[in-house]
């Protein structure tokens, strides 16, 4: 695809963005799909059926007509509330979540943009989420707001070890940061992916890079940061109309993110589950994605299975429970490699 | 007030102090978990909560000040209905006990059978609403609506009853407005058959739940003692282990031949007293309910459900107080009356009201998210405690 773009455009540069911008082409969609998912998931977990109505089969237009309304909407920032901040907060969070993307490859043919420190690159863009929670919860001017953002930069920045060192034993096994070699190692069926490689190491890092990326994501249990029953709503009480789609929209991103890094590290990505069967340029974009959409739907089944953790009792749990184990998995897959070796 | 706002700390190894301010943050009046609207003021020290002043007022409407209006005892009831509005059954319970002593009246038994079973109908209803709410206030969402599909099937029961869902107007002095359907027993039989599964899903879902018990366990203790100093009642007072029924210590109606159980907090999961042992409290009051219907039901003799009464009662001047078991606790209707047939006063011990004065003792201390599930322990319906 890359170099589709380079002949036909003859300029580096706007080449290079446009792959980057190639997925925003699946995420809008999928932001917007997954609302609607989630209401239908939670509406049958709860013995009820959710949106039906909204464009016809199942209401599957809700969302759309949801993002119609929220446009519409009277743009109010609060009057003590701080210009700059409250307005250039959404935009941060969604580029923090958007940006991880760009590494993230589709299929053997798509990667946004090759990086060798691919994976280093996600870790480290992700974080700018905080920065962004944190400017809309102080921005808001609001009492309530500023303790879900508080909560919510101590949430993150204490599961991002785990989550690192969750991902520092995948790559201690592959030798690389590489997104889209990483994938290719884990061709050729189900018994080559990462997750089932250095058994149980591996698995257990799965495992536990998916309990701290639902606390990178604020999904409940987690998800003290917008706690509605204590909070009204954290630190996007404040937001309305389409500046709260914006943050709800990235929200869904950054699942869909956490996902995609778990499916492509731990599930083989693109690479089909049946070694050569159904694999391909095109199907590897069908199996990343399912693996991306089967993940998501188990952090929705969580989220209405589970209730919330306090966030004393969170931040016990990050730091007392699955840092150790963490270290624990690096160690053993540390001496695991070395031994083999 | 001053020595409050503020306070000095020092921090260890630099020798300077650093100075922590008190933040006074507003929950309410509106606000997702106060059960309705309550204005809490919390005195914070970071996450940590050193007090809890409730601010109540914002459903007042004046429900004692209208009854002495009130042309006849009998308009009091669609009132007493709307002070806890989720449980209506309840409050006209308590109020037609408490007129039929003041006029010395003697209802029917089919009367006083059909009553119970509406009382604990009621208490079911209420029951699930608490503990769904709860649930919802602590995060997990799905049991709530599980609660209310499990509701509506009692509504449906009330509405082919009286007509009403919510609100009912149905037991009045003497008797009741209308009679049951000829399928009622069949109704409440398959009812309890439906519904005990259900408790098992949800203790299954919510109550053993790890992340629950976490949240709940040791959390708002509120010992025995402090308890009855508060003249706290119902199963906040027998969470902790208080073991004090209306139904069964000062009885009323029926229920001395009914066998049921009264389940008191036994610290479980934690302490005796804390928000998990109020929350069992209130699911084992379920099943005992269900007993209750299933032995009513069976013993439901036939008869006339209307007494014959004057459009006007006139009941002989004097006052009385009786007490009768709602699921929020001991509601209390002290009724005075000068002889006419305009009530004189009509006084309401509200159990909500009672129980909430023990709200601060219960939540200092404890932190933000803390206060939340305390006050979802407790039970409150706003219409109860503002009247």
């Amino acid at each position: 695809m890359k170099e589709v773009l380079l002949g036909a455009l003859h300029n580096d540069i706007l080449a290079y963005v446009l792959m980057a911008l190639v997925p925003l082409a699946w995420v809008v969609p999928f932001a917007l799909f997954a609302v609607w998912w989630e209401r239908k998931i939670s509406a049958h977990m709860q013995d009820r059926l959710g949106p039906m109505r909204t464009g016809g089969w199942h209401g599957w237009a809700q969302t759309v007509a949801d993002i119609l309304k929220l446009i519409q909407k009277e743009d109010i920032i609060p009057a003590a509330a701080d210009r700059k901040l409250f307005i250039l907060a959404p935009y941060l969070v969604f580029a923090g979540s958007y940006a991880a993307y760009a590494a993230i490859p589709f299929s053997a043919a798509f990667v946004g943009s090759e990086l060798n420190i691919g994976l280093f690159y996600i870790v480290s863009i992700s974080a700018l989420v905080v920065v962004g929670l944190l400017m809309a919860g102080w921005a808001s001017n609001n009492k309530w707001s500023l303790f879900g953002a508080m909560r919510s930069a101590a949430q993150i920045i204490s599961y991002e070890i785990p989550v690192a060192l969750c991902l520092l034993a995948a790559v201690m096994v592959t030798g690389t940061f590489d997104m889209q070699q990483i994938n290719q190692m884990q061709e050729g069926g189900i018994f080559h992916w990462l997750v089932f490689q250095k058994f149980p190491f591996l698995f257990l890092a799965m495992i536990m890079y998916f309990i701290g990326s639902l606390a990178e994501v604020n999904r409940t249990p987690f998800d003290i940061p917008e706690a509605e029953s204590e909070l009204v709503a954290g630190y996007h009480t404040e937001y309305g109309g389409m500046r709260f789609a914006l943050l709800f929209l990235s929200e869904y991103a950054n699942m869909f993110v956490v996902a995609a890094i778990a499916s492509t590290l731990f599930l083989g990505g693109w690479t089909s589950p049946f070694g050569d069967f159904l694999s391909g340029p095109w199907w590897g974009v069908f199996w990343f994605l399912s693996k991306g959409m089967l993940i998501v739907f188990v952090q929705m089944w969580l989220r209405w299975t589970l209730p919330r953790l306090r966030v004393d009792q969170l931040m016990e749990v990050g730091w007392k429970v699955l840092i150790p184990f963490s270290f624990v998995v690096v160690l053993g897959v540390g001496f695991w490699v070395m031994a083999v070796r | 007030m001053e020595e409050r706002m503020t306070s000095e700390r020092t921090v260890a190894g630099f020798g300077r102090s650093l100075k922590t301010e008190e933040m006074v943050l507003s929950m309410g009046p509106q606000h997702p978990s106060t059960h309705g609207v309550l204005r809490l003021e919390l005195v914070v020290d970071g996450e940590i909560v050193v007090d809890v002043i409730p601010h109540l007022g914002y459903l007042h409407r004046c429900f004692e000040k209208h009854c002495e209006h009130m042309t006849s005892y009998q308009q009091v009831i669609p009132y007493a209905d709307r002070m806890d509005y989720v449980a209506a059954m309840s409050n006209e319970f308590g109020y037609v006990v408490a007129m039929e002593k003041l006029l010395k009246i003697k209802v029917p038994e089919r009367v006083e059978y059909i009553r119970v079973i509406m009382a604990e109908f009621s208490r079911i209803v209420s029951h699930l609403i608490a503990v769904g709410t709860y649930g919802m206030d602590i995060g997990a969402v799905t049991p709530f609506l599980f609660c209310m599909r499990d509701r509506e099937r009692v509504l449906d029961i009330f509405e082919q009853t009286c007509g009403a869902r919510l609100l009912y107007n149905y037991m009045w002095i003497g008797g009741l407005s209308h009679d049951v359907q000829p399928n009622f027993a069949e109704k409440v039989r398959s009812f309890c058959t439906y519904f005990r599964p259900k408790l098992k899903e949800l203790n299954d879902l919510l109550s053993y739940n790890k992340i629950f018990i976490d949240r709940t366990a040791n959390v708002g203790v509120l010992p025995a003692d402090v308890a009855l100093n508060y003249a706290v009642s119902g199963p906040t007072l027998r969470g902790s282990g208080v073991r004090w029924d209306v139904r069964k210590n000062d009885p009323y109606s029926i229920y001395p031949t009914l066998d049921f159980e009264i389940p008191v907090g036994t610290g479980a999961m934690g302490t005796v007293g804390d928000c998990w042992d109020r929350y069992m409290v209130r699911v084992k009051e379920m099943e005992q309910s269900v007993n209750i219907l299933e032995q009513a039901i069976e013993k439901l003799p036939p008869g006339d459900v209307q007494a014959a009464l004057p459009k006007r009662i006139r009941p002989d001047a004097g006052d009385l107080y009786v007490r009768t078991e709602t699921p929020k606790g001991e509601l209390g209707y002290y009724l005075v009356s000068d002889g006419t047939a305009s009530p004189f006063r009509v006084k309401v011990k509200s159990p909500c009201f009672v129980n909430l004065s023990a709200l601060p003792a219960m939540a200092r201390g404890s932190m933000i998210a803390d206060v939340v599930a305390i006050l979802g322990s407790i039970d409150i319906v706003l219409g109860e405690v503002d009247r």
